[in-house]
C-alpha cells in the first residue's frame, strides 16, 4: 500500500486532570488501506479515535485530512469533513425504524412546498436509499425498512450502523470493536463488510481487541501503548506474539513506523 | 485475504459449510398474539382508540339517547378541551423522557398575565395575549435549559417550577379575579376559545377546535418533519442521538419551550372556558395531562407513543366522567375506573416492550 496520506494526526495530547491519555500521539491513514489500531486498555487509543471523530478535541497538536489541517469540534464537523464512526454502542435509537436510524441527523427533505414551508420528510426516498445501502452491503433481503431496529439481532444492528457509515463516509470509516458483541459467523460476516469497504476505495480505521481479525484483514496495525504510537507494522512482517509484545512493552519495535 | 486465512489462521476453515446467512430480515413467521403486540408496537395509540369507541359505545347502550346525543358528545369535547391541550404539551416532554409537572401552573400564571396586563396596566387585550405567550415560552425556557444544560433532573427542575411559578401567581395576582362581565365588556379577545359553532344540538366551543387542529398539527410534526424524529430519538436514547448528530440539547430546549407555549394557548383557551380570569383555577391540571398522556400509551420512559394517543386518553376519562355522571353514580367510580385504567396502560406498555430480541 503507498496510496497518499488521508488522515493524519501529529503530536496529539490530551490530559484528562493529571492522567495523560496522548501523549504526543501519531497517526496515519493511508487511501484505500484497512488500518487496524491495536492497544492494550488504557493504553489511550479510544481517546485517539475519539479525537480523529471530533467527540473529544486535543490539547496541542494537529490533525490533516488530505494534507490540510482540520479541526473537530464536534462528531458532526467530523461527519461534514467525510468522517464516519460506527461507535461500540452502534448509536442506534431502538424504538425508531431502520431508515430513521440511517438518516438520523440528516434528514432528506421534500422538495417544493411541502417541502420549504411545512418541512416534510420525503420518506419515500430515504427508504429506498436506506434499501439501496442495505443490498449493495449484501445485507438483504430486507422487507420491512421500517421496521424498528430493536427487532433486529445484534449483527443485524451492526450491519445497519455500517451501512450507515458507508453510505455517508465519503473519506474515513472508523469501527470501534465492532465485533467485540457477536459470534463467530456474525463476525465474519462484519469482517467481509470492512473489506467490501475496502475494495470500494474507502479507508477504515478499525479498533478491535480480536487479533486474528486485526491479522486478517488489516494493511497495517498501528500499536498504541501509554498513550503513544509504539509502532506501525504490517501483519505479514510481524506475528501476532510479537504485535501483543509491542502492545505490552515486552519488544521494542526496531522501527518507530512503518 | 483468502491467502493469509489459509497461511496463517484457519480456525475459521470449519465454518465454510455452514450457513452464511447473518443479517437477513425475513420476517419469523408470527403467532397471532406476536402480530397484535407487533400492530400495537407500531401504533401504539390503537389501545386508547379502541377503548374510547368501546366506552363511548357502551354509555350509549346504557343511556341511550341521554348520552348518544350531539350535545353530550359535544359537551365531552368541551370539558376535555383545556386538559387535552395541556396533554398535547405533557405528551412532547414525556416523549423526550421527561415529564413537566409545571404545565397547570404556567397555564394559570399565562392566562393571569393575560387578563392583569389588559386590566391592571390598560393594554390592548392582543398585546396582553402576546405577553401571556412570552410567559409561558420564558418558563418554558428555563425550564429546559435547567433540563438541557445544567442536566438536572426533569421531575425535579418541573417540581421546583410548579412551585415558583404558582406562588408567582399568587404574588402577581393578588389572588384577584377578573370578573366575567368585565372581560366581555371590555377585552373579549380573552374571552376568544369560548365562542362556539352551533350544529343542532352539536356545540364546538373554538377551545375544542383548538385542542384538535393542536393535536393534528403536533402528530403531522412528529411523525413527518426531522425535528420530530429527532424528539423521539433523544427520548429513547439521548447519548446515541448525540453520537448520530442530532442536537440533543438545542432539540429539548425547543420542546420545553414549546411546551410552554402550548400551556399559553391552555391558559387563553382557560378563560374562554371559566369566562373569568382566576388563580386558583385549574389545579388539577397537571395530573389530568399526566393521566391522559398515560392512558394514551405513550411511554413515560420516553421515546414511544403518538400524540393521538394523548387526546383519546383525555377523551376516555371525558366520556367516563360524563357517561358515569349521567347514571348517577357517585363520581369516585370515576375516580376508581382511572386509576385502574392507568394502571391496566402501564402494564400494556411493559408487555409492548418486551417485544425486542
Amino acid at each position: 500500500m503507498s496510496g497518499e496520506v488521508i488522515l493524519q494526526a501529529r503530536g496529539l495530547v490530551k490530559r484528562f486532570g493529571r492522567v495523560v491519555a496522548l501523549d504526543h500521539a501519531d497517526f496515519e491513514l493511508k487511501a484505500g488501506e484497512v488500518l487496524a489500531v491495536i492497544g492494550d486498555n488504557g493504553a489511550g487509543k479510544s481517546t485517539l479515535i475519539k479525537t480523529l471523530s471530533g467527540a473529544m478535541i486535543p490539547d496541542e497538536g494537529e490533525i490533516l485530512l488530505e494534507g490540510r489541517k482540520a479541526q473537530f469540534n464536534s462528531p458532526m464537523a467530523a461527519r461534514a469533513a467525510g468522517i464516519e464512526t460506527v461507535y461500540q454502542n452502534l448509536a442506534l435509537s431502538p424504538a425508531l425504524s431502520i431508515a430513521d436510524n440511517m438518516f438520523m441527523g440528516r434528514e432528506i427533505r421534500r422538495s417544493g412546498v411541502m417541502g420549504k414551508v411545512f418541512r416534510a420528510l420525503d420518506k419515500r426516498t430515504m427508504d429506498k436509499l436506506a434499501r439501496d445501502k442495505l443490498s449493495e452491503l449484501g445485507l438483504m433481503t430486507i422487507q420491512n425498512i421500517r421496521q424498528p431496529v430493536e427487532t433486529l439481532s445484534g449483527g443485524q444492528r451492526q450491519g445497519v450502523a455500517v451501512a450507515r457509515a458507508a453510505a455517508f463516509g465519503s473519506r474515513v470509516v472508523i469501527l470501534d470493536e465492532p465485533t467485540a458483541a457477536l459470534g463467530v459467523k456474525e463476525s465474519r460476516k462484519v469482517l467481509d463488510l470492512i473489506l467490501g469497504l475496502r475494495e470500494r476505495g474507502l479507508p477504515v480505521v478499525l479498533i478491535s481487541h480480536n487479533m486474528p481479525h486485526v491479522f486478517e484483514v488489516a494493511d497495517r496495525i498501528h500499536i498504541h501503548r501509554l498513550g503513544r504510537r509504539a509502532a506501525l507494522i504490517k501483519p505479514n512482517e510481524y506475528s501476532m506474539s510479537d504485535a501483543v509484545a509491542i502492545m505490552t512493552g515486552a519488544m521494542t519495535p526496531n522501527a518507530g513506523a512503518g | 485475504m483468502s491467502k493469509t486465512e489459509s497461511s496463517k489462521q484457519s480456525y475459521e476453515g470449519v465454518l465454510a459449510g455452514s450457513s452464511a446467512e447473518v443479517a437477513q430480515f425475513i420476517p419469523e413467521r408470527r403467532s397471532v398474539l406476536k402480530s397484535i403486540q407487533h400492530a400495537l408496537h407500531v401504533n401504539p395509540a390503537l389501545i386508547p382508540l379502541f377503548i374510547l369507541i368501546g366506552s363511548v359505545m357502551g354509555f350509549g347502550l346504557l343511556l341511550g339517547g341521554r348520552f348518544f346525543s350531539p350535545f353530550s358528545l359535544t359537551l365531552i369535547l368541551q370539558q376535555v378541551a383545556i386538559v387535552g391541550v395541556v396533554a398535547a404539551a405533557q405528551s412532547l416532554v414525556i416523549l423526550t423522557k421527561g415529564i413537566d409537572l409545571s404545565v397547570g401552573a404556567i397555564m394559570v400564571l399565562s392566562s393571569v398575565v393575560m387578563g392583569q396586563f389588559t386590566f391592571r396596566y390598560g393594554f390592548p387585550a392582543e398585546l396582553a395575549i402576546l405577553c401571556g405567550f412570552a410567559v409561558g415560552a420564558l418558563c418554558g425556557l428555563i425550564n429546559g435549559v435547567l433540563v438541557a444544560v445544567v442536566k438536572l433532573p426533569p421531575f425535579i427542575v418541573t417540581l421546583g417550577m410548579w412551585q415558583i411559578v404558582l406562588a408567582s401567581n399568587f404574588l402577581y395576582s393578588r389572588n384577584e379575579t377578573i370578573r366575567s362581565q368585565d372581560i366581555q365588556a371590555q377585552a373579549p379577545a380573552l374571552q376568544f376559545f369560548g365562542e362556539s359553532l352551533r350544529f343542532g344540538g352539536a356545540v364546538l366551543t373554538f377551545g375544542v377546535i383548538a385542542m384538535v387542529v393542536l393535536v393534528g398539527v403536533l402528530s403531522y410534526v412528529l411523525s413527518n418533519t426531522a425535528w420530530g424524529r429527532h424528539v423521539y430519538a433523544v427520548g429513547d436514547d439521548a447519548e446515541a442521538a448525540q453520537l448520530a448528530g442530532v442536537r440533543v440539547k438545542r432539540t429539548l430546549i425547543s420542546v420545553y419551550v414549546l411546551s410552554g407555549l402550548i400551556c399559553a394557548l391552555a391558559g387563553w383557551v382557560l378563560i374562554g372556558r371559566i369566562g373569568s380570569v382566576s388563580p386558583t383555577a385549574g389545579q388539577f391540571t397537571n395530573i389530568e395531562s399526566i393521566t391522559a398522556v398515560v392512558i394514551g400509551g405513550i411511554s413515560l420512559f420516553g421515546g414511544r407513543g403518538s400524540i393521538l394517543g394523548a387526546l383519546f386518553g383525555a377523551l376516555i376519562v371525558g366520556v367516563f366522567g360524563l357517561g358515569l355522571r349521567l347514571m348517577g353514580t357517585d363520581p369516585q367510580w370515576t375516580y376508581l375506573m382511572i386509576g385502574v385504567l392507568i394502571i391496566l396502560a402501564v402494564a400494556l406498555d411493559q408487555w409492548i416492550r418486551r417485544i425486542s430480541a
